[in-house]
Parts: C-alpha cells; structure tokens; sequence
C-alpha cells in the first residue's frame, strides 16, 4: 500500500514491526495485516518501532486496541518504541501512555520483554 | 509567531472525492496553506491531524453507505483565525449525542474508533457542527493566530 510500509524483524521470541510512512484511515489496515500476521504466527510479543513514520491518526491507534487483549491473554505485549515528538503527542493527548509501554528503543523494549 | 498577513482575508477551496485514499492529499494542502499564513510546525500539525480526522469520519460514517460523495474543504484566513470547513453530503449526525470520552473507560471496553471529535476539540481552538441535509453537513475548525 503506497504510502506506509511494514516491515517484519523476528528476534528471538519477540517480532519488532518496522513503520515507514504515514498511519491513517486509508493505511491502517496494512498494520492490522501485520499484526494479524504476528497473531497467526504465535508471535505474541511484538515490538512496533515508530522511527521513520511520519505521521498516525486515531485510526492508527485504534488498531492496536484491537489486538491488545487478546496479544496480553497470551501473556504477552505490544510494546511502542522510537517515536518522535510529533507522534507521541497523538498518543499523550489520548491517555495511551497508561496502558501502553512507550519505550526509547526496540532494544530496551526487548529487554523488557526479557525481564518479564 | 509573526503572522504573514499576505493570507488575509484569502479564501481557499479544495472539492475531491470522499475516499480514505484523498486524506493524504487533503493533509498535504491544509498544511501548506496553513504554513503559508505563518503558522509554525507545532500548530500546523495539529491542524493537520484535526483535519484528517474530520474528513476520516466523514468517509466512515457519512459515506457509510459507500456512495462516494464530494468532500469540500474550504480554508478562511482572516487577521485573527484560521478556519478550516469541512462540508459533506451525507448523513448526518447529532454533535451533542458525541460526549467526551471517558478515557479509562474506553480502554476498559478496548474500544477501537470514536476518538476522531475528542481530538478534533482538544487540538483545536474551536470545533463547531451544523447538519443540514440539503446544504450539506459541516464541521468547522478553528485555529486563532496569537494576538501580539
């Protein structure tokens, strides 16, 4: 889908899911394949690194919601890494900070997963 | 914020199709538009996504039926604000039945969609709804230029 790219990285137990591009209304539904893709695979400790996207509306955010529970009944998460400013903004505003771990790097997102 | 006042009282119109796939664009001139008039990277992004997720609502809920209908996006710059008014034609809604969501309730229920207004209100100055089946439905979007 032009405009936003996912890309798969497995490491060990976890799968970080490389952004690229911008996450709205018309894209958001390349990033429910991918984390659909993680479900099926059994992958249920994902890692979603925000570096090079540029953009997320609320229908960006409103896919995490949908898989959340069911990754977190499998005992495990969906950790956010690397964001900019920008775009940790559209996530403060709406309280996402509070139910979801918002980490520097995929690595300490890794670890975390690690520790856990 | 030194307003560039070759804006003023400029009004600036973009018509397209209702489609997911024209939010980009519907971004990229509200933006450039919005920079044009003086505004800074903060406020110009703020505009941007409240744009978007009016325009995203209308898609999904006034253009449910999938009958893909016009979007008019109308810019107006005056000394002292920059309104953005987002017209369609289809069906309306009651703005007042939209409350503020209860944010841990929200999470509670893992409810997914239905922030799009929230934001609307909480990134910009004013929000403003009129629903009128014949001339269109519209949403405004304010954003006040800093009064020096």
């Amino acid at each position: 889908m032009s405009g936003f790219e996912v890309m798969h990285q497995g490491d060990g137990e976890c799968v970080v899911l490389f952004l690229k591009g911008f996450l709205d209304a018309h894209t958001a539904p390349a990033l429910e394949s991918a984390l659909q893709k993680c479900i099926d695979e059994r992958k249920f400790k994902i890692i979603v690194n925000f570096q090079e996207l540029t953009y997320i509306s609320s229908a960006g955010l409103g896919v995490f919601m949908g898989f959340i529970e069911e990754v977190r009944e499998n005992s495990g998460d969906i950790k956010l890494t690397n964001m900019s400013a920008k775009i940790f903004r559209v996530f403060d505003l709406l309280g996402f900070p509070a139910l979801y771990q918002i980490l520097e790097t995929s690595d300490e997102a890794k670890e975390n997963f690690e520790l856990n | 914020m030194v307003k560039n006042l070759s804006g003023k009282g400029k009004k600036i119109q973009l018509k397209l199709p209702g489609q997911t796939d024209n939010l980009e664009i519907i971004r990229e001139f509200v933006s450039k538009i919005a920079r044009r008039v003086g505004f800074h990277d903060d406020d110009i992004s703020k505009i941007e996504l409240a744009v978007d997720e009016a325009c995203a609502n209308v898609v999904k809920h006034a253009y449910s039926t999938g009958d893909v209908q016009p979007i008019d996006i109308t810019i107006n710059v005056d000394d002292e604000k920059f309104v953005v008014n987002i017209v369609d034609y289809g069906q309306g809604f009651n703005p007042a039945s939209i409350k503020k969501p209860d944010m841990k309730q929200y999470f509670k229920e893992m409810k997914q969609g239905g922030l799009g207004i929230h934001l609307m209100r909480t990134l910009m100055d004013e929000v403003h709804f009129e629903v009128d089946a014949d001339k269109g439905n519209c949403v405004s979007l304010v954003k006040k230029f800093e009064q020096k």
